[in-house]
């Protein structure tokens, strides 16, 4: 058995946009940190619907504030979102964010607590977060295909099995995927370190591969600005332990998620991909960093392979988490949806594993759960670029 | 199962323990196809997921996994060695 990704039966909600989205939630999104009382006052009162707490929203400035807004936007224009509610102080960056998700068409409403107070404030957004949720529940999954799909990918907690077997699993799947038509995504700009000149290789243009080495050199020159090399953040403690040794190991393994996909754009972090097949994100390699960006950009659904065990989630988008490392799967076997320690025995080949990768994914966007969705795994992490004024 | 080392590509100065090897141990090597490559003794107890010297390594000499260089030997290591932090350094990364 070899699976198609075009024969695999995808049901999602249709959004007004034309995308499909494979949860279905009202998020009431903070613009700033002050409004995460109010938000998670609604998300108590009303059923059906989850706050998006986070710490930053103020006194940004330039392009860290871009994309603080794009990040907070992206939530809400998420295909898993189905309506969205925006809580801020005030109402001109509230509604900036409004705005976005307005253009998806969807149903949003923006509250801004000065000269309200948290109590009305709440109050009135939890009226309307009522209406949303009786919106959002009378929709339906419909079948859509795999060409309608938008998805990401990113290793943490990495150690040698994911060289060997869970990345490659990934790429295998991508390569598949990406021939099907679906758009997906991946990136960790630091961490392809020492294997750089093979991401430019597999970009499809020179522009393309240009745009890229522009932002991983743009990285290492504000690191080297800081007297400082990431020597001890890169591997980390957890690869290390896991048996890598160095930055080049790990992003010769990293990069296996690509699998032989063409590259065929490069995003700035959050940016929703612009054509189907795989694009590269400016993006940080700490996962719940890179996974919140991913479901700022509209991803639906992520594939997140691990050695050691990082048990991240994301509030707005399951992360399906595969592992081959045997010990993870015997000792952390609640965080695992795909156990492909076989594969290590020389009992699984790549096809095999990308096969339950593909089943898995037909199944999670389908409606199952997954391990970090069932154990509450919502991490919900800003991407900060630079310091507030 | 056979083998305990896996390989990804043949002529790799390294391969990954698939479970805890102990020293004086006696051990099959292979490809990730399954193709075997060579039994190994090794020289050190190797904790799985962690990395054995396939070769001889010259201190200073670049070592390859994936058919590429991964780092260079900061210390000699014999065929059948433990190769982690103790005797390889990052290339890129002072």
């Amino acid at each position: 058995m070899m699976i198609k990704p075009q024969d695999l039966k995808f049901t999602g909600y249709h959004r007004p946009d034309g995308r499909f989205g494979a949860r279905n939630y009202v998020l009431i999104i903070p613009v700033d940190d002050l409004s995460n009382a109010a938000a998670e006052g609604v998300a108590h009162n009303i059923r059906g619907t989850m706050a998006l707490p986070h710490p930053y929203g103020r006194l940004q400035f330039g392009e860290d504030l871009e994309l603080t807004f794009r990040t907070l936007a992206g939530q809400g224009r998420n295909p898993n979102c189905a309506a969205a509610i925006v809580i801020g102080i005030e109402p001109n960056w509230t509604n900036r964010i409004v705005k976005e998700i307005e253009k998806t068409g969807k149903p949003v409403a923006g509250f801004s607590i000065e000269r309200a107070g948290d109590h009305m404030t709440i109050e009135a957004a939890s009226r309307k977060a009522k209406e949303f949720v009786h919106y959002a529940t009378e929709l339906k999954r419909e079948p859509f295909t795999v060409k309608q799909l938008t998805m990401s990918s990113k290793c943490g907690e990495s150690d040698t099995t994911s060289g060997l077997a869970s990345n490659p699993t990934v790429g295998r799947a991508f390569e598949r995927l990406a021939d099907a038509g679906a758009t997906l995504i991946f990136g960790e700009t630091t961490e392809v370190t020492g294997g750089e000149d093979i991401i430019m290789q597999q970009c499809a243009t020179q522009e393309i591969a240009a745009q890229f080495k522009a932002a991983f050199d743009d990285y290492q020159h504000l690191v080297e600005s800081q007297g400082v090399s990431l020597l001890g953040s890169q591997p980390t403690e957890g690869n290390i332990r896991g048996g890598l040794t160095t930055i080049e190991e790990k992003a010769l393994g990293n990069i296996q998620k690509a699998g032989r996909c063409k590259i065929i754009d490069f995003l700035k972090p959050a940016q929703e991909p612009r054509q189907p097949g795989l694009s590269f994100m400016d993006s940080s390699s700490a996962a719940a960093e890179m996974v919140t960006l991913c479901a700022a950009a509209g991803s639906v659904v992520h594939y997140f392979t691990t050695g050691q065990g990082n048990v991240i989630g994301n509030p707005v988008i399951p992360v399906i988490k595969l592992s081959a490392n045997p010990l993870t799967v015997a000792t952390m076997s609640e965080h695992v949806d795909v156990d492909l320690s076989p594969m290590l025995r020389i009992e699984m080949n790549l096809d095999q594993a990308a096969d339950a990768a593909l089943q898995m994914l037909e199944r999670t966007i389908n409606g199952r759960l997954t391990a970090a969705e069932v154990l509450r795994h919502n991490e919900f992490v800003l991407t900060k670029l630079y310091r507030s004024a | 199962m056979a083998h305990a080392i896996l390989l990804h590509e043949p002529d790799d100065d390294v391969g990954v323990a698939v479970r805890d090897l102990k020293k004086g141990e006696q051990v099959g090597t292979v490809t990730l196809e399954g193709k075997f490559v060579a039994d190994i003794k090794l020289v050190d107890d190797v904790p799985l997921g962690h990395k054995v010297a396939m070769k001889d390594l010259a201190q200073g000499k670049d070592v390859i996994e994936y058919g590429r260089v991964i780092g260079a030997a900061s210390q000699a290591a014999a065929r059948g060695a433990h190769i982690h932090t103790h005797n390889l350094k990052t290339k890129r990364w002072k």
